[in-house]
């Protein structure tokens, strides 16, 4: 069973949310990571940009696979991870850690109320994938 | 992520409980349950390059074909020349239609004077079966024997070593697409020096019945080497860094040897084969796009489909792409016009509507290890 931390916020998507106040650090859970397989390349908004809660704001590239990356909630890019572009495979080994991928201002701090529990995301992943 | 098998049940081969005992991730590819990877692609695929890897390719497809005419048939159907194989030697070949399209690829092996194996790809095993059985010839007897011939490959700069300690017979003195008979691990096999890695080491045909022990002997005894079962997924990159084409990928019906660079295998001389005229008509018309080898400038990672580009213009399509755990850039083949195809030119490609740097280099991407010698 892959880790689901109980302090994080969840998307169907398999994102996770950190909130830090009206910031949220965003990331892929360790379920997604493990379906992904390696990852390879990331592509991330630019500091600055606007994201919307679940609309596309990038992409993860496994060796394999692309899968779009969801927003969890609306605001605007303050951080990126700088060391993805070199390390992709943080994302990997280390995905609720060194692999977060940015960090947003949120617009609309209620938009929190609509991502899932980790309770609710791990009966969610329960059973899936393989 | 979700598992749609379709309609048809899934064909396994004698190891699939194995892989999925060992934990492998299983997909489905070419109507067959397989072992996409266990530990991660990328951690194969480095495996088989620094010490060894097992893979099953059980899902392979074996036809035999014996009797006095064996050769004119194997003639017909091949573009390479037949003639020239010893017994105990194997060569690479296509199967053309009449317009010079490829009906697949595969490796011919002269198992007797007049007996031939056919080794094709698991996709096409039907579809081959009808192609050869209705386009042979003479008095030439067919057996699909797929189904009852499991085949292992042993990949890698220490296979070489691992298959000596088990073998019952010497294996250093197989050369380079030669076999030899001989009990693997007390198992009767025909010992291939063969591959899709582009590293040194060797397949293994056996009956059905006789895989499972191999498998197990073969992890066991290569242990001490860091032995590790390989999947589809690190099979597909490893063959990609060597530019080996991938049937349904790179080359198929659309496509003719001539521009896929399989220009090698294709021998006009040796007289009639099916698609020879065509083949010879475009050679003499001049070929108008080659498949190539790129690398991306930066790390968006190209894939089967996406258009290739060339000063904002789209000139071809990417046949085959990923990360290359080797050379460790991204990579992919592509057919361009012959104009774009030397090593050096600019190209780009469309990688979720933005246009990413490329350039055609030199292939192999990675250098080749097989035992040539």
């Amino acid at each position: 069973m892959a880790n689901v931390p109980a302090e994080l916020r969840y998307t169907r998507e398999h994102e996770w949310a950190k909130i830090e106040g009206d910031r949220a650090r965003i990331g892929i859970t360790a379920f997604a990571q493990e379906q992904l397989g390696d990852v390879v390349f990331v592509e991330l908004p630019k500091v600055g940009a606007k994201v919307t809660a679940m609309k596309t704001f990038g992409v993860v590239e496994s060796v394999k696979a692309v899968s779009d990356l969801f927003a969890p909630v609306s605001g605007e890019v303050v951080e990126i991870n700088a060391e993805l572009p070199k390390k992709p495979e943080l994302v990997n080994t280390d995905p609720y850690g060194q692999g977060w991928m940015l960090v947003i201002r949120m617009a609309n701090p209620k938009d929190v109320d609509g991502l899932m529990s980790a309770a609710d995301y791990e009966k969610l992943t329960a059973g899936g994938g393989h | 992520m979700t598992d749609t098998t379709g309609e048809t049940p899934l064909k396994r081969t004698p190891l699939r409980d194995v892989h999925v005992k060992a934990g492998a991730k299983m997909v489905p590819f070419g109507g067959w349950d397989m072992p996409v990877q266990y530990t991660g692609i990328i951690d194969e695929h480095r495996a088989v390059r620094r010490g060894v890897g097992l893979f099953d390719i059980s899902h392979m497809g074996e036809f035999e074909v014996r009797g006095p005419d064996a050769l004119a048939a194997v003639q017909r159907l091949c573009t390479n020349d037949a003639r020239t194989l010893e017994i105990g030697q194997v060569q690479y070949a296509a199967l053309c239609y009449p317009e010079g399209g490829i009906v697949d690829d595969l490796t011919v092996y002269r198992l007797a004077a007049d007996h031939y194996m056919l080794v094709v790809n698991a996709s096409n095993i039907d579809k081959d079966w009808t192609w050869v059985t209705s386009h042979s010839v003479g008095r030439a007897e067919w057996k699909n024997v797929s189904d009852e011939t499991a085949l292992l490959a042993v990949q890698g700069p220490k296979a070489e070593a691992l298959v000596a300690r088990l073998a019952d017979r010497d294996v250093t003195g197989i050369h380079y697409y030669r076999f030899a008979r001989g009990a693997v691990a007390g198992v009767p096999a025909l010992i291939s020096r063969t591959g899709y890695t582009g590293e040194d080491g060797f397949e293994l045909y056996v009956a059905a019945g006789g895989a499972e022990r191999l498998w197990a002997a073969l992890i066991e005894a290569g242990r001490p080497d860091g032995i590790q079962p390989i999947g589809l997924g690190a099979r597909d990159t490893l063959r990609l860094e060597m530019k080996y084409a991938l049937y349904g990928n790179d080359i198929d019906q659309t496509t003719n040897p001539l521009e896929a660079g399989l220009g090698w295998v294709v021998k006009p001389a040796k007289g009639e084969f099916i698609g020879r005229e065509a083949i010879e008509a475009l050679r003499a018309r001049g070929i108008p796009r080659k498949l190539v080898g790129f690398e991306m400038v930066e790390r968006a990672v190209p894939r089967h489909g996406y258009r290739l580009l060339s000063g904002g213009a789209p000139v071809g399509v990417v046949t085959s792409g990923s990360f290359g755990p080797s050379v460790e850039r991204s990579i992919g083949m592509g057919y361009v016009p012959s104009a774009q195809s030397a090593v050096g030119s600019e190209l780009a490609v469309e990688i979720r509507g933005t246009a990413h740097g490329a350039r055609v280099v030199k292939t192999p991407f990675y250098p080749s290890h097989t035992k040539k010698a």
